[in-house]
């Protein structure tokens, strides 16, 4: 093997790898101290979240939230650009998937609704980042900063319209009325029922095939279209794109924009999957998980497939344990998250330099 | 350590191996065994068990006491998210938990999706409406708490004005208000109430900072009786109320204690013991469905008379407070229920 080969390797699984092992020696360590066992607990998560079809139903449930915005933050990723704001663009993809689900005409077949809503979700999504990613491309606002604000503004903006416009009359809960029928995306378990397999009910829905399809999607268009071309080339080097013909202010705008569309498609799975309706904070975790997730998963959809499933598992897995162990509160399900996101991203260099000592040392002659 | 990764990476990995992993686990997997055959179950909203208000109450004075009182356990679960909500729920009736409470009317749609799918759990929504044989709705008249301690606002007050510091602007606690606003009038109907509401969103429950500020902008407009039906928020309202030598009202549970000396009454409403007798019916077998409606006749709200705020009572106040109660239950006194039209006559 090539060093280039095998610092690849040592990149791409063997630190992930470690990085996620860490951090669940860590958790371990909380564990014991706040006095539960953790091979049980351990037990109990993975037989919660893999063990039978209803665990494994809301696993991957929750893993296409962060298909969604891991996807986002790897695109967004690839042209330098780090997109904080997918919780927000999240949230008002949501409202524009709302829109389409709430007053279009309930006759309509829902070949039509459906791709309308979704496209209504991909546009709000898109809309929310493409002021941040002006500012960026031609004022100079930097776009962590941006999309952070964003992020409380689509939260000001969600509360408005929910609280003032959707709520309907003599409703407690900000939450809008139920989407029209056509628009609802069929249960898998519905969906398996009408070939005659019966499978328990959770709120996994049809939309884990449209975050199969997206993720497709990315790939084909970061590695094998010219704009993808272009948007990781502004990455790699902004002087190098000038130079190669290649404008960086449009390629901000546009990977912003794919990046907030795919955000804005967390409101698919969570609205017309499963809820049917507007809520508040029906985001929540969502965008800021993205980013863990697609640091895990190394920017590649493949990869961010595998990181949004594993926090599936931690998601459903710890609700488990929550649920299981009197002794543990929800909070823990938080904490190891945390460590998760700490050792993959935070710190997600500790152990390369002796990888690559070891694995991978500088040779003078190959 | 090395069985913990050994377990989780044959998880991922091997499908094969995961049923007979399962199978091992379902039998090691803890449940929580109750005494008897009532196995209760409390689903708390996402405010979590010890939100200082609502939720509290519930925790304290019904499963706590509960559990303290028969010996039996109560399983408690503080779901995160919407979707964590009918999950819980539903694992609850599966596991044969019953009766299960939920707490606070954001359950009201996961509830009634339980409910519909398993038929022979007992459900109790506090504070909520689900239309279902198999759901009990725990529900207030608050506004005729809320009349009482509008009596004693305006029997109180010397400036003629009195305030009003509402949570989440919603029917709910406009409730509250129109029921305030009746019982000042009731004393006294040249009185002002100042009314305000600290935010629109479940944010509103817990800004104490808000709820001082609202506060002392009233104080500063006339108000010297101050009414909190502000969940959390109202800790400012009684500590800007005592800070400025007026006073305030309580809400929920009795919370005169709070700020001794300033504290007129508290409208109390006694979720916690709503709980309580939920799963006491059950232990009994004599839990029904449909609607349990706690107003002034059934001692469900009130105002609170102990010794924090016997100096502050006069005894004229005490009649006053009285012949209102007297008036409720009789039916000569007619508190409108602002959630009857969405509007308030005052």
């Amino acid at each position: 093997m090539t060093r280039e080969r095998r610092l690849s390797w040592i990149n791409g699984l063997l630190l992930p790898f470690l990085n996620v092992l860490t951090a669940f020696i860590a958790t371990a360590i909380v564990f014991i101290l706040i006095g539960v066992d953790p091979i049980e607990a351990t037990k109990i998560l993975i037989y919660g979240a893999l063990g039978y079809d209803e665990g494994l139903g809301y696993t991957l449930y929750y893993a296409t939230n962060f298909v969604f915005t891991g996807l986002a933050v790897a695109v967004a990723f690839h042209a330098g650009l780090f997109n904080i704001g997918g919780e927000g663009q999240a949230y008002v993809g949501g409202l524009g998937t709302a829109i389409v689900a709430l007053y279009l005409n309930p006759a309509l077949s829902a070949w039509i609704v459906i791709p309308l809503a979704i496209s209504g979700g991909l546009l709000f999504g898109a809309l929310w980042a493409i002021i941040p990613a002006y500012l960026q491309a031609y004022r100079g606002s930097h776009i962590v900063i941006t999309t952070i604000m964003f992020n409380f503004l689509a939260s000001a903006l969600m509360v408005y319209v929910l609280v003032n416009v959707l709520r309907e009359v003599g409703e407690m809960s900000p939450e809008s009325a139920d989407f029209i029928k056509a628009s609802w995306l069929p249960f898998v378990h519905d969906v398996f029922a009408s070939f005659g397999y019966k499978i328990a009910k959770s709120p996994l829905n049809l939309s884990i095939l449209v975050a199969l399809f997206f993720s497709g999607l990315v790939w084909f268009f970061l590695w094998h279209t010219r704009w993808g071309y272009a948007i990781r080339a502004v990455g790699k080097s902004n002087d190098a794109a000038v130079y190669g013909g290649i404008n960086p202010k449009k390629i901000i705008i546009v990977t912003m924009c794919i990046s907030g569309a795919l955000a804005g498609l967390v409101g698919i799975n969570e609205l017309m999957g499963v809820q049917h309706r507007l809520f508040l904070n029906f985001n929540y975790g969502y965008g800021f998980g993205g980013i863990a997730v697609a640091l895990m998963g190394r920017n590649h959809p493949v990869g961010i497939l595998i990181a949004a499933f594993l926090f599936g598992i931690l998601y459903q897995g710890g609700a488990e344990l929550d649920f299981e162990l009197q002794n543990v509160s929800r909070d823990i399900v938080v904490v190891m998250q945390g460590l998760v996101i700490l050792f993959c991203g935070g710190l997600e260099y500790l152990y390369r330099p002796i990888l690559i000592r070891f694995l991978a040392p500088i040779e003078a002659t190959e | 350590m090395k069985n913990m990764k050994r377990s989780h990476f044959s998880g991922l990995l091997k499908k094969t191996g995961l049923a007979v992993i399962a199978s091992t686990f379902l039998l090691a997997a803890p449940i929580a065994q109750a005494d008897g055959h009532v196995k209760p179950a409390v689903v708390y909203d996402t405010a979590g068990k010890n939100d200082k208000s609502f939720n509290e109450a519930v925790y304290v004075n019904g499963v706590m006491k509960f559990m303290n009182d028969t010996g039996i356990a109560v399983t408690e679960l503080e779901p995160t998210n919407e979707a964590m909500m009918e999950q819980s729920l539903k694992k609850f009736a599966q596991r044969g938990y019953s009766p299960v409470i939920a707490v606070g009317f954001t359950m009201a749609n996961a509830v009634a999706a339980a409910a519909a799918e398993y038929p022979d759990t007992q459900f109790t929504i506090i504070d909520g409406v689900v239309d279902a044989p198999n759901v009990q709705n725990v529900i207030f008249k608050e506004h005729e708490g809320s009349f009482l301690v509008g009596v004693m606002a305006a029997m109180a007050s010397n400036s003629g004005t009195v305030g009003f510091v509402g949570g989440m602007d919603i029917p709910l606690i406009s409730r509250f208000e129109c029921g305030y606003k009746q019982g000042v009038a009731h004393a006294d109907s040249s009185m002002n109430v100042l009314a305000q509401m600290t935010g629109s969103t479940p944010a509103a429950w817990g800004n104490p900072t808000k709820g001082g500020e609202i506060t002392r902008s009233q104080v500063e407009n006339g108000a010297d009786v101050v009414y909190a039906a502000a969940g959390g928020t109202g800790i400012g309202v009684y500590q800007t109320a005592a800070d400025m030598g007026v006073l305030a009202i309580g809400v929920d549970s009795n919370q005169n204690y709070m700020q001794p000396g300033t504290m007129l009454t508290s409208m109390y409403k006694k979720v916690g013991l709503a709980a309580y007798e939920s799963f006491a019916a059950a232990v009994d077998g004599t839990w029904s469905g449909g609607f349990k409606v706690n107003g002034v006749a059934e001692d469900g709200v009130g105002a609170a008379m102990d010794e924090y705020n016997a100096d502050l009572v006069s005894s004229d106040m005490l009649a006053a407070v009285d012949a209102a109660r007297a008036g409720i239950i009789d039916g000569s006194i007619v508190v409108h229920d602002y959630m009857s039209d969405n509007s308030c006559p005052l």
